[in-house]
């Protein structure tokens, strides 16, 4: 009973304890903040990289493909036809985007991707990521009604641009608006000018434009195409130049646009320089050997925003038929057309090895390869496991630093208290119940410390980005680049388990730390302790 | 000592007791061959000079210490040898102690400073269910040394003497058969220190109490039935004929 009573007492009037624990709060504290957005991220990072992916992904070794036969459909569906909650193919390919903003091209390395926007919204989130399509809705390729007015608009614009100056070229030296690359003839057929005043210029002509596109002005596609194709599209295009074009493309947020700070505000803008209904290039090589350079024109049908950078500045999505078509891609005798990717959504996501194992079985060896995301992943989502392991191991030192602390000033309290001890021990307090005082201080302190520093950690999880941006204003730096990270803002995970563990963690650090002052003060001899001054 | 071989038992005796400190290397004696006994309802004063050995003899005698040499004896029971935790109860059960410097817990109000030995003997769980008669006995005995105004203060809000007041209630609530009181006036002013004589007399006198008191101060020493005297570790007169006195 005066154990506990004791123990209360020395909490309520030694307040320099108290400091001792400080260290340890932040410690604990510290570790929750740390965990949890570490496991925020590596979550986030696994629902989007799961988005995009599949559960499962069947891959050709080669980047040529292969047709998916009905053997390899029947095959799949033997094996594991029970487990498939979706099913999608694609054509996964390296390819050059080129966007036109104001006078200049701009070209970036991208991954292609031929989709089946239906079927893939059955293996992952795809509506979720696309910008204008409603998160019910079915992505498809058509243009939304405000995408195709701003296309009739700028087609129009650029139409009558063309008109204008076939039949009325200005002076070379007075029109500086207009960049060609070398003067032209006014009556010879004329590229779509390119205005430094409007970024949203036209699907440009290419520089050697066959004579029957010229009559298309803007809209042409893939000139190199053979001719077969070319005059069935030009029909289509004959009887509307605005109508989108035959190549659809979904492009990745990052890919067009850019961080923008406006002067008069300060602050800092996503700046777009392609919107849907935009047309842009796309070069690629097609299947076979050697692979030849192809390129083609698409529209743009949608933006693709996953929160993840390094797909939104990678990811060109496209429809699948169209880059198998330009890819060559379609058996010209068996119409069959070939695939380098099957992705695969399972009913239950954790039977991923399994329905690996059963397929690789299945499939004809050596021409595909069976994984899950998370094989895919894997080096991305072991590093960040790694990093998080190695800083709980430091942080847990903070804690252990604080366990020292804690075992300093008990030094100190057990010898200011010698003489109260041998007075508990003249009124027949046994050895163990002066220990005990002492063993249950350090887990009263242990408690407070923890506790504190749970509460702590995990309003500081609640209001971290709201600290992120008082911290970014205070510096003036910016903490948290989104440009640099993957994520618009930092996501956090409070695990239960973890904060539990941490709390744990801290109190048998702080118990351990009084034993040794607790035992020594169990040891004084009682003349000695009611001697001392 | 003779007086008392007719008696069965002394209540306390201390036995050929021999005892030295170690200081560094060297070893100082401080008692050299004492016997003493008390008997029950006794009130015995230890008198002697700075270091003569009066305080270690009565912290043999409440079993804070062991002699190198010799017995102490409780009911005729040898009781120095026993294990630690007999001793404890012993110290809590049969001994009340008074310091000079009170020694009271500074943590603790006067009520809980008094109730402190029997929170000590008693688990917490029993110490609840009992917890109003042991609070009604502590104020009756604060109430008895006067003190009913200050249960709620800490030591360092009472004076001298209400702290050594407040010690002799501590030392009062395990209902001890012998009161061991260390210079209880050595640290008062000449009144309050008779109002303390005063009251342990009436302890002694009313209830009977055997009282071992360590002083400095003949005249403090005169109000005791019988006086040890110590010089450099040995008895060195024994009492004065008043010892007849001692009830039987």
């Amino acid at each position: 009973m005066y154990k506990s009573l004791l123990c209360l007492r020395y909490l309520r009037t030694r307040y320099i304890a108290l400091a001792s624990i400080i260290s340890m709060t932040l410690g604990v504290a510290t570790m929750i903040v740390v965990n949890s957005v570490m496991d925020g991220f590596s979550t986030d990072m696994r629902t989007r990289l799961r988005g995009i992916l599949a559960d499962v992904i069947v891959e050709t070794n080669s980047l040529d493909g292969e047709p998916v036969t009905k053997d390899i459909r029947n095959s799949i569906q033997r094996a594991v036809g029970d487990d498939i909650a979706g099913m999608t193919t694609t054509v996964e390919i390296y390819a050059m985007l080129s966007v036109q903003y104001g006078s200049q091209w701009q070209s970036k390395p991208v991954t292609l991707i031929g989709i089946d926007p239906a079927t893939k919204a059955t293996v992952g989130p795809l509506a979720q990521y696309l910008e204008h399509t409603k998160d019910n809705d079915i992505p498809n390729w058509e243009l939304s009604p405000e995408a195709m007015a701003y296309r009739k608009e700028w087609t129009t614009r650029a139409q009558w641009m063309v008109d204008r100056w076939n039949h009325n070229p200005p002076p070379m030296e007075e029109n500086e608006q207009v960049s060609f690359e070398e003067p032209v003839e006014s009556n010879e057929p004329l590229p779509v000018p390119k205005f430094a005043s409007d970024s949203k210029t036209a699907s440009p002509f290419d520089q050697a434009p066959k004579p029957e596109a010229t009559q298309k002005t803007n809209s042409t596609v893939n000139p190199f195409s053979n001719d077969l194709k070319a005059s069935a599209f030009e029909k289509k295009e004959e009887q509307d130049p605005s109508s989108p074009l035959k190549g659809r493309v979904y492009i990745g947020y990052g890919l067009v646009s850019f961080p923008y700070e406006d002067p008069e505000t300060g602050k800092t803008e996503m700046f777009q320089i392609v919107k849907p209904g935009d047309d842009v290039k796309i070069s690629t090589v097609t299947a076979g050997q050697p692979p030849e350079p192809t390129h083609f024109n698409a529209t743009v049908v949608d933006l693709f925003k996953s929160n993840m950078s390094e797909h939104d500045s990678s990811l060109v999505f496209c429809n699948l038929e169209y880059l198998q078509e330009m890819r060559s891609m379609i058996d010209p005798t068996s119409g069959e057309k070939a695939i380098t990717s099957i992705q695969i959504k399972l009913k239950h996501p954790e039977d991923a090895a399994m329905v690996v194992s059963k397929l690789e079985e299945a499939l004809p060896a050596g021409l595909f390869r069976v994984r899950t995301w998370e094989d895919k992943q894997g080096p991305l989502l072991a590093a960040v496991e790694v990093e998080s392991a190695i800083l709980n191991v430091l942080l847990f030192l903070i804690i252990a630093v604080a366990g020292f602390g804690i075992l300093a000033i008990f030094f100190m309290i057990t010898i200011e208290k010698t003489r109260d001890i041998g007075v508990l021990k003249a009124l027949g307090a046994s050895s163990n119940g002066i220990m005990s005082i002492f063993l249950s201080y350090g887990l009263a302190l242990g408690l407070v410390g923890s506790g504190v520093g749970v509460i702590v950690g995990l309003l500081f999880v609640r209001y971290i980005n709201e600290i992120e941006k008082a911290i970014t204003w205070i510096t003036g730096r910016k903490v948290f680049d989104q440009r640099i990270y993957y994520f618009p803002e930092i996501s956090t995970h409070v695990n239960p388990m973890m904060v539990f563990w941490v709390a744990i963690g801290a109190m048998v650090i702080a118990v351990l730390a009084s034993i040794l002052p607790a035992r020594k003060a169990a040891r004084f001899h009682p003349v000695e302790s009611l001697r001392y001054e | 000592m003779t007086e008392t071989l007719s008696m069965p038992h002394p209540q306390l005796a201390a036995v050929a007791i021999e005892k030295a400190y170690r200081k560094d290397k060297h070893k100082v004696p401080v008692l050299r061959g004492i016997d003493v006994e008390v008997q029950k309802g006794e009130f015995l004063s230890i008198v002697g000079q700075s270091g003569s050995g009066k305080s270690t003899l009565m912290h043999l005698f409440g079993l804070l210490d062991s002699p190198d040499i010799g017995e102490i004896h409780l009911e005729g029971q040898r009781i120095d040898d026993l294990p630690d935790h007999a001793r404890d109860q012993i110290r809590n059960r049969v001994f009340g102690f008074i310091f000079q410097f009170y020694h009271l817990l500074p943590e603790l109000n006067l009520l809980e400073n008094v109730l402190s030995p029997l929170m000590i003997r008693y688990s917490t769980w029993e110490y609840w269910k009992r917890k109003k008669q042991f609070r009604q006995d502590a104020l009756e005995i604060i109430e008895k040394v006067g003190l009913s105004h200050r249960i709620k203060h800490r030591p360092s809000e009472m004076s001298g003497g209400e702290m050594q007041r407040a010690a002799i209630a501590r030392a009062l609530i395990a209902k001890p058969q012998i009161l061991l009181a260390d210079e209880p006036t050595g640290n008062l002013d000449s009144s309050t220190g008779k109002e303390i004589m005063d009251l342990l007399t009436s302890l002694n006198e009313q209830e009977q109490l055997t009282i071992i008191m360590v002083t400095h101060d003949n005249s403090i020493a005169a109000q005791a039935h019988r006086t040890v005297r110590l010089l450099e570790g040995q008895i060195e007169v024994l009492g004065k004929s008043h010892a007849a006195s001692v009830p039987a």
